[in-house]
């Protein structure tokens, strides 16, 4: 009986044994595309091995496109220009981009194979992006629910960005989370400090990443980041500036205002910060320090719910209303913004409205 | 009497339409039956991967499992034979023809799961059919099913405008009409029946 049930087993594992090899050869000769060769912006070559998507081929090569979903296709945020050998648009791709770009042979580096030689083209900031080893050296409680995390960079020990760029943190398995991910975070300290940034991390309820660097994140530990990413940067002009943060929106403009403490300026500027309650707020001496430090710049906090007695009930409710006070030449502003989507949206509405131009509105969202 | 493969194929079609007279493969058929072109770039997949797995199956059956005596693992070794097959088509198509790969291949994965290619499988075990007997079978089966997509992503596509109570949007009305088409392939049972 047992001899019986035994063999049975041996029998149907052996066919099935024999379809999972000829699946592995299949796959080892029909996936494998040899070398193939992608021409960047016509000067460049790389020769990389075929059968893999573009973006993880170009990241082996140490060329690193931004990619917050780590290849599903569900970001959007590794668009690139395909000239050449990126085969038909993938249903995959459709819902992320739009028609201008499919016109523009715009495609999704991660759903792409490379299966021949290729023709794209890069914006140049992308070579200078790296992946970067770092200690953690320090975590700082700004808030109940938003930490400073600042690194020490080991290998390479310096990155050369601009105040505003934002670095992708990859995160370590973790407790139910089995797989690493990446996930963007602006860079909150100076460009000036090549060897050292600051990460501002709010919690999220349910976030993979944030729940990492709050719960889990010790000092002494390493991680890697890839980086610098992003075109919020602050332009060179004599223009009054308006800077619009929310929540842990404020990481890049600290970064700008810093770096403005470096380099030194006379342009009006004023900060609007929006948060929810008074324990929402922070470093809050600092920017209101830095009223000194520059000859014109205001920062004002503006909160959606203003306790009784509390310090900073002078502006309440959205910052919307308060733009137009503080707006000296409408057509010579630029506006800096960075928080979320729908506060984003409502500002550049209104900013609009007030006669600003609409290619000098910069923002980073985070969406 | 054994029946011509020629009336298995015909039958297959219309008189037991697997989608319409034995309701399988049913999930695929409502999910990807909004648009045409999907539509049948799924039942050109359905037709393909439906004649070679059975035509696999059949000689798995009579030529491993009865010899080795293990014909109650046949529902194992089924599915594990069409998912393979299917992995392989997948790799072989995606190699050799692009063009081909985009309009159907991407369709593949969805069918490895689709019940209507494991019962034709086991309906020519139950029913006894030679081999060519269900490469008949079965390539009528396909064809069959391609046939029912088309019309309900037709049908689909013409009702998509009309005032259909909010509760029968979607699923619930694509099922009526199922119905409605079923009970008119009834009218072909008068042709020919194969059981």
């Amino acid at each position: 009986m047992l001899a019986h049930i035994l063999s049975d087993i041996a029998a149907a594992s052996a066919i099935s044994s024999v379809l999972a090899i000829a699946l592995v050869v299949a796959r080892k000769y029909l996936n494998s595309y040899g070398d193939c060769r992608i021409r960047i912006n016509d000067k460049r070559d790389l020769v990389v091995k075929g059968g893999n998507s573009l973006l993880s081929s170009l990241s082996e090569k140490g060329i690193f496109l931004a990619s917050a979903c780590g290849g599903r296709g569900s970001c959007g945020a590794c668009k690139c220009k395909i000239d050449h050998g990126g085969g038909p648009l993938l249903p995959t791709e459709k819902p992320l981009l739009s028609v201008q770009e499919q016109k523009d042979n715009i495609r999704l580096a991660c759903q792409i194979k490379v299966k021949m030689d290729m023709q794209i083209a890069l914006p140049e900031a992308v070579f200078n992006i790296r992946k970067y080893k770092a200690q953690v050296i320090e975590i700082t409680d700004l808030t109940y629910d938003i930490k400073s995390v600042t690194f020490q960079l080991l290998d390479p020990g310096e990155i050369d960005f601009k105040a505003g760029q934002y670095v992708q943190l990859e995160t370590k398995p973790y407790a139910r989370i089995k797989q690493t991910t990446m996930r963007a975070y602006s860079i909150a300290s100076r460009p000036e400090d090549r060897d050292q940034i600051e990460l501002i991390i709010r919690l999220v309820p349910e976030g993979i990443c944030t729940t990492w660097v709050h719960k889990y994140l010790q000092v002494g530990e390493q991680v890697n980041m890839t980086g610098p990413y992003g075109d919020f940067y602050i332009r060179d002009s004599k223009a009054d500036m308006i800077f619009i943060a929310g929540g842990s929106g404020k990481a890049p403009i600290k970064s700008m205002l810093e770096h403005l403490k470096v380099t030194g300026t006379d342009r009006h500027m004023v900060y609007f910060f929006g948060a929810r309650t008074e324990k929402d707020l922070y470093l809050t001496d600092l920017f209101k320090s830095y009223e000194q430090v520059f000859p014109d710049f205001q920062y004002i906090p503006v909160l959606s719910r203003c306790d009784d007695g509390a310090e900073w009930c002078a502006k309440t409710g959205y910052i919307m209303p308060y733009i137009k006070e503080v707006l000296r030449d409408s057509r010579n502003t630029e506006a800096y913004m960075c928080g979320s989507p729908g506060m984003l949206e409502a500002c550049k509405k209104e900013l609009l409205a007030l006669d600003v131009p609409n290619d000098r509105i910069y923002f980073d969202s985070f969406s | 009497m054994t029946i011509s493969p020629v009336v298995l194929f015909w039958a297959a079609i219309f008189t037991s339409n697997i989608l319409l007279s034995n309701f399988l493969g049913m999930c695929s058929y409502l999910s990807v039956s909004r648009e045409l072109e999907s539509s049948l770039g799924l039942g050109v997949a359905v037709v393909f991967v439906l004649t070679l797995t059975c035509a696999l199956n059949w000689l798995v059956y009579y030529y491993l499992l009865i010899p080795m005596n293990i014909i109650y693992l046949q529902y194992i070794i089924f599915i594990i034979v069409i998912a393979a097959t299917v992995q392989l088509m997948e790799l072989v198509i995606e190699r050799y023809t692009p063009a081909l790969y985009y309009t159907l291949g991407i369709f593949l994965p969805l069918i490895t799961v689709n019940c209507a290619i494991f019962g034709v499988a086991l309906f020519m075990v139950i029913r006894k059919y030679s081999f060519i007997q269900t490469i008949a079978y079965a390539a009528g089966s396909g064809l069959g099913w391609l046939l029912a997509i088309l019309m309900l992503a037709a049908i689909r596509i013409r009702i998509r405008e009309k005032a259909i109570p909010a509760g029968l949007r979607g699923a619930g009305i694509s099922l009526i009409v199922t119905g409605i088409m079923a009970l008119a392939f009834l009218g072909f049972s008068g042709i020919v029946t194969v059981q």
